[in-house]
């Protein structure tokens, strides 16, 4: 019944979302043909403003984006506009759902890929740091999830270039098409949430290991892998489990830094050009994706935690 | 927890496989091309980039020639020209067909220019055809028929051009992607998506293959093209790169075959890759100059704008600089361009400066206003450049002229806004020929031009620019234009040329053949070839 509460509640946030957009991308400088070049005569500026309904007021651009505007056409008949919402100004041969289209398998892939890079790498360093305490292997995963944190992608992404890809040969350079392709965007996506996963899995064993019932669990004559694997993991994983929801939600939607490195065609690169490009439709439409994205996985999140933590009940 | 892994993995493992792994066999050819095509649209593209995928795709009565980038018979095999220069017969080939086999004939052609004409179609490059008689009132809703427009089709391969008055740079036009050949067929069907239309006809010597936004376009050899015969690569794929590490990388791993593109260089790079026998540097019409903005006091005084050009260092400028052989520029129309020589321009003369500037009675640069200097932050290549430009120009006006100047870094988008709204003092500026002719340059600073963007206005100016081009006498017209330019750049200088462009790309001779550096950057892709396998590791 909770959850059902909150799946309503996502369409009317949505709508808040695309208006707030809406209006936030049209209220920024410049617009969509502002160009280098512009149209020799005024006239023809006219036109294409007009093509595209940007001489008209924002929120009825908004309207027109909903499809929710009825025009009197050369007849004088009422007739009902075509909704705005799926023609991108920048691309205009391309559909905004074409271009989503062919993005997001592309960032989808990309981020499952890094996700899953993030937990197989960050879970086991995590729990051995923890479990380690003190010795070098403990050191050894601290220092290195430190250092995958701090160093951003924008320095990790030309190194691995520079020393798999240019001096050793091993992968390609750049583009996207098979899987060898995607191998260093993925690890270069995927470290720095392989750390911020360990440092977290390691501050809940932490906090869990001195819990009277593990103490207990012990007492009982429970093997110390028991212990650690099926009592006290279950509970330290909860942050990480939290923390999986944004995480996913922010490497399904693409990362514009690895894209542009590598040169690979998914949304991260459509965000930040769109909106460099004043092409208002596509911000509008990815900042939804996001949003929903965030909402449902988020739902997702609150869903495990449940099936974890029997302690934890939703009214 | 076990459900959930499960659930997550399979659902990655579904879109690994839709978006990972397309089976491509390779191209014959890979080039880098430069961002993404807004369109491919002939009647659309603005960009140098998209143009050249465009003419891949799309021809129209002629073709420019990859040699030496002049106009020579495309779909048209021959034209004539009727006394008095304003009536143009052309004759089509016999042989022309559509990619998917239906004649194209002279009704295509006409349907092509008219529906560029259309205002529905909002065409940046229209005004190109507002050359044709009554085009311009066509567009502008005063004449509602398009057939008074002056093209018609006499029978299926004799097609009548009627213009306003002789234009000597007509052929030129007919090269421009705005007047390629477009199919009615599917246009009338598919409206603004047309070109994913499959089979999508085309009238050039490539077919669209794929258009993966962000990742390749891929062109396909057109066998029903008229001069397919000499189409030297079967199958190219056209990479939308703008990123110079980028391109350089795929090059350097033997990716890409070509990168051409003068933002593709990177500049630090730029010294080292100019000694490779693989980079290739060569003259190309372009100019980088600044305008100013002639409304604002005291801009509007042009002893002040000349004593700005007189004490503008160029060689300075291109020695310190730019470091790809780029020219000193004193005049706005390059060296090079067809049937002209430029006037002298305003050298540079700093005594001469402060003197103009005494006079317009700022002695010593005291009581001129601070002034900003706008320039924008390109995303690829240049950006350095442009902050050192500002640097040196700042630089010099305070040491020459002692007038202090504020730089103002805009973003490219909201520079262009800001330039065409005048909301700038002096800004950064740079033109990119359409065509080889003075005109391409000289067209943008009359009164009405929607890139003039300086407002400056000089009736003279427009008569002489109207006269040259309805001059049919190559000497007479040059004349023209030369009185047109010193009135420009050395009488009342609202614009500053400071250097010509280089073009710049790189391809290995050894491998690749087919290509041919002339001033327009103009290669054509059919005539490109890959003399070696190319080797991949």
């Amino acid at each position: 019944m909770y959850f059902l509460k909150r799946l309503l509640l996502v369409p009317p946030l949505l709508l808040l979302i695309s208006f707030l957009a809406f209006v936030l991308v049209h209220l920024a400088p410049g617009g969509p043909f502002d160009r280098d070049r512009g149209p020799a005569s005024p006239e023809i500026e006219r036109a294409i403003r007009a093509k595209y309904h940007l001489d008209e007021p924002v929120l009825k651009q908004y309207a027109r984006y909903l499809g929710l505007v009825w025009e009197k056409d050369p007849h004088g008949h009422w007739r009902h506009a075509p909704a705005s919402f799926d023609i991108s100004l920048k691309y205009r041969n391309h559909s905004v759902t074409a271009i989503i289209a062919q993005a997001l398998p592309v960032s989808a892939t990309l981020g499952f890929l890094a996700f899953g890079f993030a937990l197989g790498v960050g879970l086991p360093v995590g729990y051995f740091t923890s479990v380690r305490r003190g010795r070098w292997e403990d050191y050894a995963g601290s220092l290195f999830a430190l250092l995958v944190i701090c160093v951003p992608a924008l320095v990790v992404a030309p190194l691995l270039l520079m020393i798999f890809a240019i001096h050793w040969r091993l992968f390609p350079v750049a583009l996207w098409g098979s899987p060898w392709h995607a191998v260093l965007p993925t690890t270069a996506l995927g470290l720095y949430f392989s750390g911020r996963v360990a440092r977290l899995l390691q501050e809940g064993m932490l906090a869990v290991m001195p819990s009277e019932f593990i103490t207990a669990a012990r007492a009982k004559g429970l093997g110390e892998n028991a212990v650690l694997l099926k009592h006290a993991f279950r509970l330290a994983v909860l942050p990480v489990v939290s923390y999986s929801g944004p995480m996913l939600a922010d490497l399904l939607t693409g990362s514009f830094i690895i894209e542009s490195i590598f040169q690979i065609p998914g949304l991260g690169m459509q965000l930040i050009n769109s909106s460099l490009n004043s092409d208002y439709t596509v911000t509008v439409a990815l900042a939804l994706l996001y949003a929903l994205l965030l909402i449902l996985l988020n739902l997702l999140v609150d869903f495990a935690y449940v099936l974890l933590d029997r302690r934890v009940a939703y009214q | 927890m076990r459900l959930l892994a499960g659930c997550l993995f399979a659902a990655a493992g579904c879109i690994l496989f839709a978006g990972c792994l397309h089976h491509e066999p390779p191209a014959d050819l890979v080039i880098i091309n430069f961002t993404e095509p807004e369109s491919l649209d002939p009647a659309i593209v603005t960009g140098i980039a998209e143009m050249r995928l465009t003419k891949a795709l799309f021809e129209g009565l002629l073709r420019l020639d990859g040699t030496n980038a002049r106009p020579s018979p495309g779909l048209a095999e021959r034209w004539e020209i009727s006394p008095q220069g304003t009536i143009y017969t052309f004759y089509l080939r016999s042989n022309l067909a559509w990619s998917t086999g239906e004649p194209l004939t002279t009704a295509d052609v006409v349907y092509s220019w008219r529906r560029a004409l259309d205002p529905a179609t909002a065409s940046d490059y229209a005004a190109q055809l507002f050359c044709l008689k009554n085009a311009e009132a066509f567009y502008n809703g005063k004449i509602k028929d398009p057939a008074a427009v002056g093209i018609r089709a006499l029978d299926s391969r004799r097609l009548e051009v009627e213009l306003e008055h002789p234009l000597a740079f007509f052929p030129d036009v007919c090269c421009m992607p705005v007047t390629a050949v477009v199919p009615r067929q599917i246009i009338d069907r598919e409206g603004d998506r047309w070109l994913s239309a499959r089979p999508l006809p085309v009238s050039g010597p490539y077919e669209l293959e794929a258009w993966r936004l962000n990742d390749k376009v891929r062109l396909h050899k057109n066998p029903r093209y008229w001069d397919a015969s000499h189409t030297q690569s079967d199958v190219v794929d056209m990479l939308p790169i703008g990123s110079p590490n980028v391109a350089l990388n795929l090059y350097e791993t033997g990716l890409a075959d070509i990168v051409w593109d003068k933002d593709l260089i990177p500049v630090e790079l730029q010294e080292v890759l100019a000694k490779r026998p693989d980079f290739h540097a060569y003259d190309y019409l372009g100019t980088y100059f600044y305008r100013f903005n002639v409304t604002r006091k005291p801009l509007d005084d042009a002893r002040v704008r000349r004593a700005f050009a007189l004490a503008t260092d160029r060689e300075r400028i291109i020695r310190k600089l730019t470091h790809g052989g780029e020219k000193a520029a004193f005049h706005f129309v390059p060296d090079g361009t067809a049937n002209y020589q430029s006037p002298e321009g305003l050298p540079f003369d700093p005594a001469r400066a402060r003197q103009l500037l005494a006079e317009a009675g700022f002695p010593g640069g005291r009581g001129f206003p601070r002034l900003q200097f706008a320039f924008y932050s390109a995303a690829s290549g240049g950006a350095k450049l442009q902050g050192d430009l500002a640097i040196e120009l700042q630089q010099m006006w305070r040491d020459g002229l002692g007038i202090e100047t504020e730089l103002r870094q805009i973003e490219r988008k909201i520079f262009m806004g800001v330039q065409s709204r005048l909301e700038f003092d002096v800004c950064a500026s740079s033109w990119i020929a359409d065509y080889d002719d003075a005109n391409t340059f000289l067209d943008l600073f009359t009164s009405n031009s929607g890139n003039n963007r300086t407002g400056w206005k000089n009736a003279h100016y427009d008569q002489l620019l109207q006269a040259a081009n309805s001059q049919t006498d190559v000497h007479q017209r040059a004349q023209l234009f030369r009185e047109a330019e010193s009135l420009l750049v050395t009488e009342e200088a609202p614009i500053v040329p400071v250097y010509f462009y280089t073009g710049f790309n790189y391809f290995d001779p050894a491998k690749i053949e087919g290509i041919w550096q002339n001033l327009l950057d103009e290669h054509p892709v059919q005539s490109i070839r890959r003399i070696k396998a190319r080797q991949t590791h």
